[in-house]
């Protein structure tokens, strides 16, 4: 190796060029030494999961292909579904309006403008059945991404799930619902953290008993890398808030072995290809010895991390659109050799509006012709044991470990986050990466290197200004129509647990049922426990 | 009159989206090159910022918005500023912004739209050309 490396050396010459991540993770040139014995890595579906969760991951089940749909009204967004549904897409996963993610209904002023315009407008259970209009609840899984009002929406799906006549226990699928990020990232809130979190642990707890079938938490590193991490940061604080949600749902007493099965994840896939697959693989074997080690978990389910994915928003640009279609084909592809359990594919179109249904197809496709065309479904972790992967997995894993360490010494991840801790470590490594491709020293094809004068896209989906109209006298109408007094005394309750700690789910899934609006659950959330401001740090 | 040397931007996020990123590169990238920034933080109305606005004495507010909302939130933020009498601060704005919706925007005096893929370095140079003391 020293040899080669003089050698290596000499013809590189005298170079100032950094060959470095996405990240900004300066890699070797060659790596040729790592693990000679595969049983050191362990083998899939066995302790510490480094090379995949199952023992025959893919051969024995694809990964699910599910592809996030939601815009307009409810009816706009079943029929998304039920074309997702026909073209071959295996799970639903649906995306709410920003009103919803920040629990305003339709008609409150701050909604104005915002009514299903980035995803699907939910103010009631009307609007929730027509969501879920002519689809069995037992015949498929959703995902639903909302996390201040995860709770009430849970407790939406569930009373629909109770109308169609599934019972509770035959009902799957994903509430986000996790909080921790949302103070790190993505920014979607109504009150502080400390009681934010209390109504995580409050649906964890519920769905340990009633919904088995439900990941009530999808911890999530999603959010943070579009706000700007690198790789290493989405890492260790995802995992840094798993960690706190298990300590706090410890600290209500309940069983690892039994509520750990039922967390799941959701990771980033970026362009830098090697980075991504390594980080993946790092998380797997990161979490199973957290879980084992600390945790005392002995269930092998409550080690396994077992993840969703999505192509990296932040890297697909408005210009030359369709380059977005190969940088998607090349993240979705580190995905699978990452061993994910489940897949969205973004739009081309997602830098200009949402998605048109053409490129909603397409993306899906993407994901089919790797699965069906490309072969590598063949084989489980087929990159293990490549020099650079092994090396770099191991770095990811290192790097991940002192941060999470850091966080540890601050007191947790509320602690943390109070003091601004992770916000500030992301803002800066996102400056530092606008300034790297503003020097050009980062290469973004068609944005700061082989740029062309174009012509803006036409066929864009847009959502019609009557939506709003629409939706916000329906959800008055709601209001109107059902029995007050019902509702009153619902509110009440919910009110009551908010105050004596008793677990909210059973009461919130009284309350949609008697027609209180999302934004009436809001407010009680609001001045039981009260509002969080952005503390606006730059 | 005394006239301040130093030109003040207030970096606004109107809406409810939490998209950040962008607004914070922006307000630094500024504040690196020179100028007094001011950040609302997130979720204001256009309220809340033709209010701070006023109070802080800006000449510049850079509107940061990738909800969709834009068509609600720059009309609605352009007219306060005009009932304000501070019609003459400069208000350019960034996001993903369709490019039929960016027409209609300058017609309602917004200055300039920067579109997803926009350098730090060209809003800086923008701001500094077009955006002056007021006083």
């Amino acid at each position: 190796m020293e040899r080669w490396l003089e050698k290596y050396r000499r013809e590189m010459g005298d170079t100032k060029r950094r060959f470095s991540t996405v990240s900004g993770m300066e890699v070797e040139p060659l790596y040729a030494d790592g693990r000679g014995d595969p049983s050191e890595l362990g083998y899939p579906g066995e302790y510490p999961f480094t090379r995949g969760v199952y023992t025959t991951m893919y051969r024995g089940r694809l990964w699910t292909m599910r592809q996030f749909a939601g815009f307009g009204t409810a009816e706009d967004t079943n029929r998304r579904f039920k074309f997702l549904l026909e073209q071959g897409q295996t799970g639903l996963s649906t995306a709410f309006d920003m009103p919803v993610l920040m629990g305003y209904d339709a008609d409150h002023p701050r909604a104005a403008g915002e009514v299903g315009r980035e995803g699907v407008a939910i103010s009631s259970l009307v609007d929730m059945e027509a969501l879920f209009e002519g689809i069995r609840l037992d015949r498929v899984t959703t995902s639903m991404t909302v996390n201040c009002t995860a709770s009430i929406i849970l407790a939406m799906y569930l009373a629909v799930a109770e109308k169609q006549g599934v019972p509770f226990d035959r009902v799957g699928g994903t509430v986000q619902n996790d909080m921790l990020k949302e103070f790190i990232a993505q920014k979607e809130w109504i009150c502080p953290p400390e009681p934010s979190v209390r109504i995580v642990v409050d649906t964890i707890e519920f769905c340990a008993k009633e919904v088995p079938r439900w990941h009530p938490v999808s911890i999530s590193g999603y959010h943070i890398r579009e706000a700007g991490s690198t790789a290493v940061q989405e890492l260790a604080f995802t995992l840094a808030d798993g960690i706190e949600y298990v300590k706090q749902s410890l600290a209500r007493g309940l069983d690892v072995d039994r509520f750990a099965p039922r967390l799941s994840f959701f990771f980033n896939v970026h362009n830098d290809f090697l980075e991504e697959v390594a980080k993946l693989r790092a998380a797997r074997r990161m979490w199973a010895r957290i879980m084992r080690e600390r945790f005392g978990a002995k269930e092998p389910k409550a080690m396994m991390l077992r993840t969703h994915a999505q192509t990296a928003g932040c890297s697909l640009t408005a210009q030359q659109p369709l380059n977005n279609v190969v940088r998607v084909t090349i993240q979705a592809l580190a995905a699978v050799l990452g061993g994910v359990q489940s897949l969205h594919t973004n739009s081309l179109d997602e830098t200009l509006a949402l998605p048109s249904e053409q490129a909603a197809m397409l993306a899906l496709r993407t994901q089919q012709i790797i699965a069906e065309e490309s072969g590598v479904a063949n084989v489980i972790d087929p990159l293990g044991g490549s020099f650079a992967v092994e090396a770099l997995t191991d770095r990811i894993e290192r790097e991940a470990c002192r941060y999470i360490e850091e966080i540890e010494a601050m007191g947790g991840m509320i602690r943390a986050i109070e003091r601004g801790f992770p916000q500030k470590e992301i803002a800066e490594a996102a400056y530092r990466y606008q300034q790297s491709l503003d020097r050009g020293e980062k290469v973004v094809v068609g944005v700061n290197k082989y740029q062309v004068e174009e012509e803006p896209p036409i066929e864009l989906l847009k959502v019609p200004v009557e939506v709003e109209q629409r939706q916000i006298e329906r959800v008055r109408r709601v209001r109107k129509e059902r029995n007050q007094v019902a509702a009153r005394e619902a509110i009440a309750r919910v009110r009551r647990a908010c105050r004596e700690g008793e677990n909210l789910m059973p009461p919130l899934i009284e309350a949609v049922k008697a027609y209180v609006t999302l934004g009436e659950l809001s407010d009680v959330y609001r001045e039981e426990f009260g509002e969080y401001r952005d503390p606006a740090w730059m | 009159m005394e006239t301040r040397s130093r030109v003040r931007i207030l970096i606004a996020k109107p809406g409810l989206d939490g998209h950040d990123r962008g607004a914070k590169i922006v307000a630094r990238a500024l504040r690196d090159a020179g100028f007094e920034v001011i950040y609302t933080g997130l979720h204001q109305t256009p309220e809340m910022i033709a209010e701070t606005a006023v109070q802080e004495d800006v000449d510049g507010i850079g509107v940061s918005i990738l909800s969709g909302a834009h068509m609600t939130q720059l009309p609605a933020l352009m007219k306060l500023l005009e009932e304000k009498g501070a019609e003459d601060v400069v208000v350019f704005a960034g996001g993903i912004i369709p490019a039929e919706d960016m027409a209609e925007l300058k017609r309602l005096g917004v200055a300039e739209v920067f579109t997803p893929g926009a350098a730090t370095t060209d809003i800086v140079a923008w701001v500094r050309e077009n955006v002056k003391p007021r006083n």
